[in-house]
């Protein structure tokens, strides 16, 4: 089920491509991943690539902020692209703008 | 016309996928628009996740999803027998979370609130918890009666 999440770093950005739905369950499993390929030193900032995403819940704003709260005190920054009306909504509405540059 | 359904499920995140299919499937022959299913989807994935990572702290419980269609008209409850919540008022405000530490980000009840247009909850610490949503489906030609 988790197997549709890409992980790849590119210079020092770490790209998620994020599964086709983001929910509590699917959370875990990026979360862990994620923070493994952090901890290589190369790694400064984060990409969320939503192209795939079709669904998601609050779980993923907890994921945007968990990875923000980690590489934001090394002068990191998070991106998301790809993100359609509904999840740039809703990431609108947390107050992620101060957390997360959303490309579009 | 009324219709009603009732879904009992282990307390299990897996689970949280099998509630969003049956909600969208529950609703589908009044031909909902996709902006619809959505939101419902959203909404019932938070109220689910929420039963299962705080009403039951993770562990083994039953989570029940109730739902009825009086017209256009859809009716959800979200119910678990979990540990309660203390102030329903505080748990409702946007970016509240008692698990800060989890990297939630307290805007699971914000998002029910935005995608449908009623939601209440009933909760009593040491029983567990209610919610309520409804939501008025737009009405349209080809929808079966
Ligand atoms: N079914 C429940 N049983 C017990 N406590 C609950 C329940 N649902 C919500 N709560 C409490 O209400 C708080 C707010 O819920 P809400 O869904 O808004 O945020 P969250 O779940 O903490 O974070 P997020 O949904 O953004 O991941 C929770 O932190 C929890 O303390
Ligand atoms: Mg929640």
């Amino acid at each position: 089920m988790e197997g549709n999440t890409d992980f790849a770093i590119i210079d020092n950005y770490l790209c998620i491509r994020m599964p086709k739905e983001i929910d509590q369950h699917h959370a875990t499993h990026i979360r862990q991943r994620a923070d493994e390929l952090l901890v290589d030193e190369k790694v400064k900032n984060v990409v969320f690539d939503f192209e795939n995403t079709t669904f998601m819940d609050s779980s993923g704003i907890g994921i945007i902020i968990g990875r923000y709260r980690k590489i934001s005190c090394f002068g990191g920054k998070v991106y998301g692209i790809h993100a359609n009306e509904r999840i740039t909504r809703m990431l609108k509405t947390s107050g992620m703008h101060s957390v997360i540059e959303i490309i579009v | 016309m009324k219709k009603e359904m009732q879904l009992e499920f282990d307390a299990n995140s897996e689970n949280e996928a099998l509630a969003r299919v049956v909600i969208a499937a529950f609703m589908t022959n009044l031909d909902p628009t996709l902006d619809e299913i959505q939101d419902v989807k959203t909404a019932v994935s938070e109220a689910v996740t929420n039963a299962i990572i705080h009403g039951y702290q993770k562990k083994d419980g039953k989570v029940c999803m109730k739902a009825r269609l009086e017209d256009t008209m859809l009716k959800i409850d979200v119910i678990d027998k979990g540990v309660g919540i203390e102030d329903v008022q505080q748990a409702m405000q946007p970016l509240y979370t008692s698990k800060p530490e989890e990297e939630r980000s307290g805007m699971g009840f914000s998002f029910m609130e935005a995608f449908m247009d009623e939601l209440s909850v009933e909760s009593k610490v040491g029983e567990g918890t209610t919610v309520h949503m409804e939501k008025q489906l737009k009405k349209s030609e080809n929808r079966l009666r």
